[in-house]
Order: structure tokens, then sequence, then C-alpha cells
């Protein structure tokens, strides 16, 4: 810090804010007379769902909006400054100079064909105007202080070869680099995995106290607010609609949307021993209902046997393009699900569980492993047989916005698979695609539209009502509800939850969020390098865990309240290890040791 | 929008087949607006093909009357264009060129775009080895430039409207299987492929019910601006003696014969070469704005 021209005061003060887009030839206001202010040293996390206008109040800070399109009005001080009036050269001087800014995507934030280190040096070379080698020596200092392992050697690589923790310990050493007054971080975890979002959440703090510097922390995760956040400004459709301390914020919310987004937030470990699953409350922008009790257990028959899964996926290197190795996507799985009942398959990135969930779909090809699914052999099926199959084994997608064909009619969508199968046809059809929709929660006349005219959710309850459509016994939900905002997240894992106990669905829940699959799941099975470790009843494996990952990823898991500050064991900086292995490679033997009734550990 | 107390009878398939047409041209029409040369471009080649439909109505005179007292007349109020060597008029004959020529160019390219994008379509759907040998013998055909290969087919063939259709089809296939290919691994990849796999639903509709759709309009787009190409082709074979034999009018042939009297009597080449011109450039104004309107890249900006 320059520490002379700073005044005392206000690092960040924004007043009556107001950032209008042109739609139509007509400005529309999308944040509206926001003010806020952020003091050197503090952190302050600007929370709302999508649609708050949270993201534009940071590129208005920043002047990174399109000008013609978009129209700022309001005063934004940095430091004492207007820089709403600054010119674009001088403006140009303060990003990346004055303020840092880190994005939710660290895969697309890096130029792919410049080396890293060369990357952070140009910003020390332009704002700092050092020499190429004190850019250099600057820039593995900068690696050293966000604590990126190996730095020297990391220095000369590619982004491609960086994990998605250690690009974004880079884009902060980027932001960090010129000594900002104030970093500005939107969404910043969104897009690791849990273990990597408390390591960066970590280091966020820990710099910001090294270095003073005020920090502006956009999401939309009340648990990582309680983890990281000073104050906290709740935003609800461009207007700020609650500031308060973070303590006071989660102790006692004040406005009811706020409410709401805390009552949205599963605490982990809130079910306690009991062993089915539970709906949320009921959630508006009235605030939160009665926490409702536990589902009935309904669980039957098993219905869904895999033994031994093994999925790998052939690399390919050399001049001639031969197999060098594998992926062990899927190596060696034993799960069995009952009808009525929930089996989550959680772990991070990487480890497989997707690949498993579509393994046993069999929309990709298992390399050994036996699937019974309804006393049938899927391992054995042929085409036809395995399209038949199908209609009894339905499969819901992360991304609601591309599992449905843009280009045909919610109705045509749904009414579709029934007409393949020749379940239902003709006026019969049509009136079940009627009742599917109101099933869902959705209205009949909704047939009518196209998926575009809907949002995430509502695309999210199509698809739901799409699968419903062949009556299937068993749901593989990939992610469902990992793209979705709190409050609708609680809805449609409510749906699941209701559609289980009417038609006795089973659920293969794949997920990375512990703290939701607490609330759907009767069984858990955590899953890492393709392999589960640890499998067993939802209390147990969240109250008793015996694997050191599944500890692991369960200390990681942000807790949405101020007051119980955890301790973490420093910082740590390990990446997951990789798949990949040589040909040659064979398993090691495993063992599975009991930890009680149904509660399988792989011994470690 | 609103809809009014819907019945379930509402909800039918010759409903949901009306809002969807409704949906295309409603598509098509914003696709016209986002560049709106293509309007002009549309506007021009509309006026083109009607002149040719009823060449036989307007044209002025037979265009095979010769008349040896009318030979080589300049442009006049008898005779607009001018006559050539053999007295027959110029007009006349360039609007019933224009039949040949749009004959031609649009039943080749549409063979050529029905045919290319079911190639692309298989080679992009099944991927690894049909693509890899699909594209490699689509890649051999492009080596040849489009002249060529259609000098070399009507050469063994020889001349008449179907042989030059298949001519011209033959070289327009690989682009429209290169245009094909690249949307359908997209499209093939986007999760609603995975849920349809997942739905049990066969290849065929995959491929054809919810694959098709969305490249469509790519590969028309492509059409419009390969159109354009497919009249120049035959223009040019026609130049060089390999098209529609003579006497029929045809605008490469034309300019060809008034290319002999090109010092004295430079309007035999001129009017032909000026008809091209127009359909061409109408053409490519066509494709290309609706080209804009597709850009993945362009519409963030609008």
């Amino acid at each position: 810090m320059t520490g002379s021209n700073t005044k005392s005061g206000p690092i960040l003060d924004v007043q009556n804010l107001t950032t209008s887009f042109r739609v139509d030839g007509a400005w529309v206001p999308v944040v509206k007379d926001v003010s806020f202010s952020i003091g050197k040293g503090e952190t302050v996390a600007i929370v709302g769902e999508s649609g708050s206008g949270k993201s534009v109040t940071a590129l208005s800070i920043m002047r990174l909006l399109q000008e013609n399109q978009s129209q700022i009005e309001g005063r934004i001080r940095l430091d004492g400054e207007d820089i709403l009036a600054l010119d674009e050269p001088a403006m140009r001087d303060v990003r990346g100079g004055d303020i840092g800014m880190i994005f939710q995507e660290p895969m697309t934030s890096l130029n792919p064909v410049l080396k890293i280190g060369y990357q952070v040096a140009e910003v020390l070379r332009r704002h700092r105007g050092m020499s190429a080698s004190h850019a250099e020596a600057e820039t593995l200092r900068l690696f050293d202080l966000v604590r990126i392992p190996d730095a020297k050697r990391r220095l000369n690589e590619y982004p491609h070869s960086f994990s998605g923790g250690m690009r974004q310990r880079a884009m902060i050493a980027m932001a960090l680099a010129c000594r900002p007054k104030l970093l500005i971080a939107d969404e910043p975890t969104t897009a690791l995995d849990v273990t990597i979002q408390a390591q960066i959440l970590e280091l966020i703090s820990e710099l910001q106290q090294d270095i003073g510097m005020a920090v502006m922390f956009i999401t939309h995760d009340m648990g990582v607010v309680a983890e990281i956040a000073d104050r906290v400004v709740v935003m609800l459709r461009g207007d700020k609609v609650e500031e308060a301390p973070a303590a006071g914020l989660f102790a006692a919310p004040r406005h009811n949307y706020t409410k709401m987004l805390l009552g949205a937030v599963p605490k982990l470990g809130g079910l306690g021993e009991s062993t089915t699953p539970r709906r949320f409350p009921k959630l508006d922008e009235n605030g939160v209902g009665e926490e409702p009790a536990n589902e009935p257990d309904r669980r039957a028959e098993t219905i869904l046997e895999v033994k031994n899964l093994t999925t790998r996926f052939a690399v390919r290197g050399g001049v001639l393009n031969r197999p060098v190795g594998s992926v062990h996507a899927v190596e060696n799985v034993s799960l069995s699900l009952a009808a009525g009942e929930t089996l989550a398959l959680v772990g991070e990135s990487g480890c497989g569980k997707s690949t498993t969930g579509r393994s046993i779909l069999r929309l990709l090809q298992p390399a050994a492993g036996s699937i019974v699914f309804e006393g049938q052999d899927l391992m054995a099926a042929s085409p036809a047989e395995l399209r038949a199959a199908r209609r009894r084994m339905q499969m819901i997608f992360q991304d609601p916005y591309g599992s449905l064909n843009p280009r045909k009619t919610v109705g045509a969508a749904i009414a579709e698979p029934m007409r393949v199968h020749g379940l239902k046809s003709g006026p019969e059809a049509n009136v079940r695609v009627g009742e599917l929709l109101e099933l869902v929660g959705l209205k009949p006349e909704h047939a009518l539209r196209f998926p575009h005219e809907f949002s995430g959710g509502q695309r999210q309850r199509i698809c739901i009502a799409r699968s419903l459509a062949l009556e299937p016994s068993l749901i593989v939900a990939d992610e469902s509800v990992s793209a979705l905002d709190a409050s609708v997240k609680a809805q449609v894992v409510n749906l699941m939850l209701d559609l289980q106990k009417e038609l006795g669905l089973a659920y293969l829940f794949i997920s990375h969020d512990i703290a939701v699959v607490e609330r759907i799941s009767h069984r858990i099975a955590v899953m890492l390098l393709g392999e589960i470790v640890e499998i067993g009843p939802r209390d147990k494996i969240l109250s008793n865990p015996q694997h050191p990952y599944t500890k692991k990823l369960i200390e990681a898991v942000p807790i949405p309240d101020p007051a119980v500050k955890r301790e973490r064991g420093g910082l740590i900086t390990e990446e997951l290890k990789s798949p990949i292995r040589t040909l040659d490679w064979t398993a090691p033997p495993r063992r599975y040791l009991s930890a009680g009734e149904g509660h399988l550990v792989m011994a470690h | 929008m609103t809809m009014p107390d819907v019945t379930s009878a509402a909800l039918s398939r010759t409903n949901y087949l009306k809002i969807t047409l409704a949906s295309v041209f409603n598509g098509l029409f914003k696709a016209f607006n986002t560049n709106k040369t293509s309007w002009i471009g549309l506007g021009v080649f509309v006026v083109v093909c009607l002149l040719a439909i009823f060449a036989p109505l307007i044209a002025p005179y037979d265009p095979l009357d010769q008349s040896i007292l009318y030979r080589l007349k300049a442009p006049s109020a008898a005779h607009w264009f001018g006559t050539d060597y053999y007295g027959r008029d110029t007009l006349s004959r360039i609007l019933w060129g224009a039949r040949i020529s749009l004959t031609i160019g649009l039943l080749s390219i549409s063979a050529a775009l029905v045919i290319g994008t079911l190639i692309g379509l298989i080679a992009g759907y099944f991927g690894g080895r049909t693509d890899i040998i699909i594209m490699q013998i689509m890649d051999v055909l492009l080596a040849f430039p489009s002249l060529i290969l259609g000098l070399i087919v009507v050469a063994m063939l020889g001349p008449s409207v179907g042989n030059l259709v298949v001519a011209i089809a033959l070289t327009a296939i690989p682009p429209f299987a290169r245009i094909a290919r690249a949307p359908t691994i997209a499209v093939k990849n986007r999760e609603f492929i995975e849920a349809g796999h997942a739905l049990g639903y066969s290849h065929w509709r995959l491929m054809f019910g919810h694959i098709l759709p969305n490249i469509a309009p790519e590969v028309l787009v492509m059409g419009s601006l390969w159109l354009a190409t497919a009249i120049r082709v035959e223009a040019s074979l026609a130049f060089i003696g390999l098209g529609v034999n003579p006497p029929t009018p045809t605008w490469g042939g034309m300019i060809r014969e008034g290319f002999e009297n090109i010092l004295d009597s430079f309007w035999l080449a001129l009017f032909p070469s000026l008809a091209i011109l127009i359909v061409v450039f109408s053409l490519n104004l066509l494709g290309d704005g609706l080209r804009d309107a597709i850009d993945p890249r362009l519409k963030g900006e609008q």
C-alpha cells in the first residue's frame, strides 16, 4: 500500500448506484439505487440468487459493461476518488491496479496459449512498470504467496496443466499483483470442489489479513458467506433488501427474503440420527415455514443390483495414436438400490460418480461387472431389450437448459417417449401430458410453449415430467439440482421426495453437495478416484465417517453459521490424484470392513 | 402468451406442430430482419424466379426464332437488349435461359443438400471409423475444383440437363456433408441427445427428429450460397461448350456466342453476364444476411 494517499474512510463507497440496460430501445434498471461501502481490511459479501444484480454491481464498479448498451448512475468512490468520472485510460489503471478481480470460471479466464507465469508478469509490467526479470521474481513471490506448490516450475506451464483450484490461485495471484486496494471476487469458488473451495476461502481471508485490502465477495452460497464475510448485503431483483454484520444477519435476519435464503441452506448434520429423508420447509418470499417431519420409510424390495462395475476410457497418444493408458473412471463399484429408496453418490469432480450413473443405464459401455435391474441382466441385453429396459430406468441431467430440445414444444417433448414406447397414443397421451405437468407443479397449458420460455427450475420440472412419462421405477439424477438457486433447489428436492412417496421411485442421486444429499437420501456412497471408499446409511456416514476422505469431504462443507468458527488444519494445497493409469496397471486388492449394519469402509 | 382455459384436447400433436411451425416462421422472419439486405436478396431472387416461370408469357419473341434481316441489331425499342448473330431476340433468350439456369441450379443443389446433409449427419452422429472413412472420401471429392469435376462428369456423360444436374450436385455434396457434420457433432454432445438415449429413442429418431431440425438453419444458409455457385458453374460449363446443347438458350452459352462478336456487338455478352451477376449477387445477399442471423458470435450483439 502506498499509504500516503490513503485517506481515512471507506475504500469503496457506492451511493445510489443504478445500472440500466437497453432492452428493445428502453432502459431497464437492473440494479436499483444500491448503496454500500467497504472499509479497509473488511470483507463484504453481496448475496442474492440469479438475476439479483449482484454481478452487474461488480461490473459497474469495474466499468466493464458495454458502454452503449448500459448506463450507470449514482456515485462510486474508490478511496475518495470518483471512478465514474474517470476517462477510459485512467480507468484501465484502476482495473488490475487499484481493483483486482477474480471470476467464477477459472477454466476460461486464463489465456490457454500463454504460459501462466508470463500472464501474471504481464500485469506487473503493465501496471507497475517492472522489467521482465524483476517481474518474474515478483511473480514467483506471488505464486508462493497463493501457495502454488513447486512455483518455480509451474511458472513455465500452460493453463491446461493446472487444475481448477490451481488456476483460481493463479487468478488470485494475478489480481493481487498490483497490491489492489479492493479485491472483487465474483463467485470465485462456485465452480470448484468443496475441499478446494475451503482452501481458496482460507487463502483469501489469510491474504486479506496480510495485505489489509478490502474484499467484495459476490456469492449465492450462504455457507460461504458465513465463512468469510464481515458484513453482508442481500440483493433481490436489483434492490438491496438488507445489510447487516454477518453475525447479526445469521442470528436474526430481518427481511423475509433473507429468512428464505437462510432457510434454503441445509445445515449439515441437521437431520441427526433420523434415517429417512426430510423435505425442505416451505419457502417463498414471505420467509420460511415450519420444519417438516421426516418422510415415512417406504423402502421395499431391491430393484437394482450392481456388482464390480468397471468403466474405462482409453487415453491415446504417441505418433500412432495407440492407447497408452486408460482413465479408470469407475473401478470395481458395487451397490444396490431398493424401490422407494434414495442412494446418494457423492464425491468431487472427476471421481467417476456421473460415469457410474451413465454406466448403470448403459449410456456408456462398462468394461466389466454385472448390472441386474428388476431381475434383468442389463450387461447381456440386446439393443432392443436395452431400449425397452430404459423405459423403467430414467435419467435427469444437470443442465436444465441443455437437456430439452430447444426446437420442440414442451408437450411434444413429454409425449414423445410415450409414443415411442407405445405406452399411450393420441388423445390418451395428450391427457397424460397435462396430468404429468400438473404432477410436477406446472400447468397443462405450459405444454404449448418452448423450453426457452421457462426458468431453470421449471425446466428441471419439465425434465422430471418427461422421465415420469415412462412410469420408471428408477431415476438416476445426475447433479439435477446443482445448477439451481437455493430456494428453487429446495422446491425441486421437495418435488422429488413427493414423487418418491407417491410412486415408490428409487433414486440414484449423484451430487457433490453433501448438505443437499443429507435431505434427500437414505443411504450414501462416497466415491474417490473411481472407487467407492465408504457406503452406508446416511446418518452413520455423516455422524460417524470412517474413511479419511469422507471425513475430509464432510469437514470442508461450509457451515452456514458465522458463530461456528471452525479450526482449520493450516492451508492445505494438495490436489486430487489422477485416475489415469498405464495399460499394465492392475487394481490393488481392496477389502471392505464393516463399520456397523450396512456400513462398509474400504480398508485404508 | 395467454392461454385461455386449455383443455387436454388442445395438447394434441397437430397443435404442437402448428406452434412449432409458427415459431419456425417467426424465427425466419427475425433472421431476415437481422440483416435487412437479405430481404433485398430474397426480393430480387423471387422476381428472377417469376420472370423465369412466366417467360413463355412475357418474352416478347420466340427465343429460337431466327431472322437474317435483324442480325446483330443494337438495343432498340423493338429489341430492348438487341439481337444476336442469327437475329434472335436477346431479352427473350435471357428470360428463357433463366429457366435452364435456375432449374439446373435448384435441382442440383436440392439433391446435393439432401444427400450431403444425410452423409454429414451420419458421419457426425456415428463418429469414429464411419466418420473417418466418409469424410476421407468427401475430402478426395473436395480436392477437385468444382469446375474441373463438373467438366470430367459432363465430358463422360455428355451434355444434357440431367447430366449437368448430376455433375454439379456431385461437386456440391462434399461441402454440404462438411457443413452438416460440424453442427451435428456439436448437437449430438448436448444433453438432450443423451437424454434421448436414456429415453430409449432409436438412432434414426435422434438423427432426424432431434438433430436435423437443429442443424437445418446452417445447411439451408449454405444452400442459398451454393445455389449461386451452382448457377455460376453451370454458366461456366456452358461457356466452354459443355452446357445444354444449342440452340436451347443458356446464359453461359449466350456469353460464349456473344464473345465472338464482342468488339462490334458487346451487348450480346453484356446482358447475360449481368443476368448471372444479378442472380448470384441476390443469392449472396440472401445467404450472407441469413448467416449473420445464425452466427452465434453475433447473437449477443443485437
